[in-house]
């Protein structure tokens, strides 16, 4: 990317231009998008304290193995990819907006412009998916007291601790309350098992179907978990959904010709430095929840 | 023609004449580094899942994630967001500042370690022992590697 040669002796601080060489809007566009990195990267390093300060924390490859329609295969970083790649190629057909803007090339703004709003929604629409899977799948954990239950992921809630031994999950059992190991048939159900009438059975059967089940339990992981996934992927998300209003908002003053009429499209370029900065933005969140 | 209708005060317009090439080749290469990072994640799940996972290895693999994300991070900054192209001046009233980060990831990272510490030994009273919660299975010698 080669910039056109600066005339030498350029005076670019004797008033009259822009010593940067740009406008005032893209100017303090790039300088809010600096306090919002700030921002994020505040939230993610705090996110890393919390992290190096305890011994054990919740295995990613665990958490977010799932993909939609693909029942219970156990599938690490695959979901997690698609989103990335929507969010980079997103942010290609942003990139060539811009590109067509500077041409004015009102047509090829219009379809690109399109093509990211979409990408944008896709990425929401993943994110959404992902969410819901987490709040609403529920894990046999072993809690506090000694007895099971199942834990979804929460903010508060973390069913991602440390495996427990076999002997320990039967231990457990027997001091299960009558309406948790109900919880508990119920949810191998939704495993995949075979379906149980889990309210009609006595307590022993209760229990002798969880043992045949040989399910997989883990100690309850910490709450800061739930609270730095959903806290930060969250504060992400709400810059991706501003990022597609903001790109309907250009799509329509484009359509309506209104850069036509001033005579440069320099707003799609402030929309699309607001755009590439949540995809760099995910690149960190990819990095430090999913990656490491 | 455009570019210089935005404003009297820009001097020189930058150069759009090229083509789509530039963007293109940048989209490669981010995609070929985020399939780099997505096989030496996997690696890092296949080496959890066997016995003994070395902590090095890991540490290691962690470490070439994070330079591949700066590269990634590089590129999207100075291509997509056409900061190569700006005024160097300008360039520099956005790099310096975010030099803090190396400060701040530094001491809060180093932070979070001297807790981990404090609260294992309480305050540096007794050794470290990993702890033997009581349900842990996982073999007291790695208990203590980063994570």
């Amino acid at each position: 990317m080669s910039t056109t040669a600066i005339p030498a002796g350029t005076k670019w601080w004797n008033g009259g231009r822009s010593p940067f060489n740009s406008s005032y809007g893209k100017v303090m566009m790039w300088y809010f998008l600096m306090s919002d990195a700030f921002t994020f990267g505040a939230f993610l390093i705090s996110y890393g304290t919390i992290r190096f300060s305890v011994n054990d924390w919740a295995d990613p490859n665990h958490v977010f193995n799932s993909f939609p329609f693909a029942g219970h295969a156990n599938l690490p970083l695959a979901f997690v990819s698609l989103m990335t790649f929507i969010l980079i190629f997103s942010s290609v057909t942003m990139v060539l907006a811009v590109h067509e803007g500077h041409k004015m090339n009102r047509k090829a703004v219009e379809k690109y412009m399109i093509m990211t709003i979409i990408g944008g929604i896709a990425f929401l629409g993943c994110q959404a998916w992902e969410w819901t899977h987490l709040l609403t799948g529920e894990h046999v954990t072993l809690m506090h007291d000694g007895t099971l239950a199942t834990l979804a992921t929460t903010v508060k809630s973390n069913p991602w601790g440390t495996a427990v031994p076999h002997d320990q999950v039967l231990t457990a059992l027997q001091k299960t309350p009558h309406d948790q190991l109900i919880n508990i048939v119920n949810s191998l159900s939704h495993g995949g098992g075979a379906h149980h009438d889990a309210a009609a059975m006595s307590h022993s059967e209760l229990i002798s179907t969880i043992q045949a089940a040989d399910i997989h339990v883990n100690t309850v992981g910490r709450p800061a978990f739930g609270s730095y996934f959903f806290g930060i992927t969250g504060f992400h998300g709400f810059h991706v959904f501003s990022g597609v209003v903001i790109n309907i908002v250009m799509y329509l003053k484009t359509r309506m010709g209104h850069f036509d009429q001033r005579g440069h499209y320099e707003m799609i370029e402030k929309a699309g430095l607001y755009w590439h900065f949540v995809d760099l933005v995910w690149v960190f969140v990819f990095l430090c929840f999913y990656l490491i | 023609m455009s570019q210089h209708t935005i404003s009297p005060e820009i001097t020189f317009a930058p150069d759009h004449s090229g083509g789509t090439r530039a963007i293109w080749k940048t989209f490669i290469i981010l995609s070929v580094l985020t399939v780099i990072e997505l096989v030496i994640g996997l690696a890092i799940y296949n080496i959890h899942k066997g016995e003994n996972p070395n902590a090095t290895l890991v540490l290691a693999f962690k470490g070439m994630v994070c330079i591949l994300t700066l590269a990634k991070a590089y590129y999207i900054v100075s291509v997509f967001m056409h900061l190569g192209s700006e005024v160097r001046n300008f360039i520099m009233t956005i790099i310096v500042p975010l030099a803090l980060f190396i400060w701040f990831i530094i001491a809060f990272l180093w932070d979070g370690e001297s807790w981990k510490n404090l609260r294992n030994t309480n305050g540096g009273s007794r050794e470290y022992k990993p702890t033997t919660e009581q349900h842990h299975t996982v073999p007291a010698t790695t208990e203590g590697k980063k994570d």
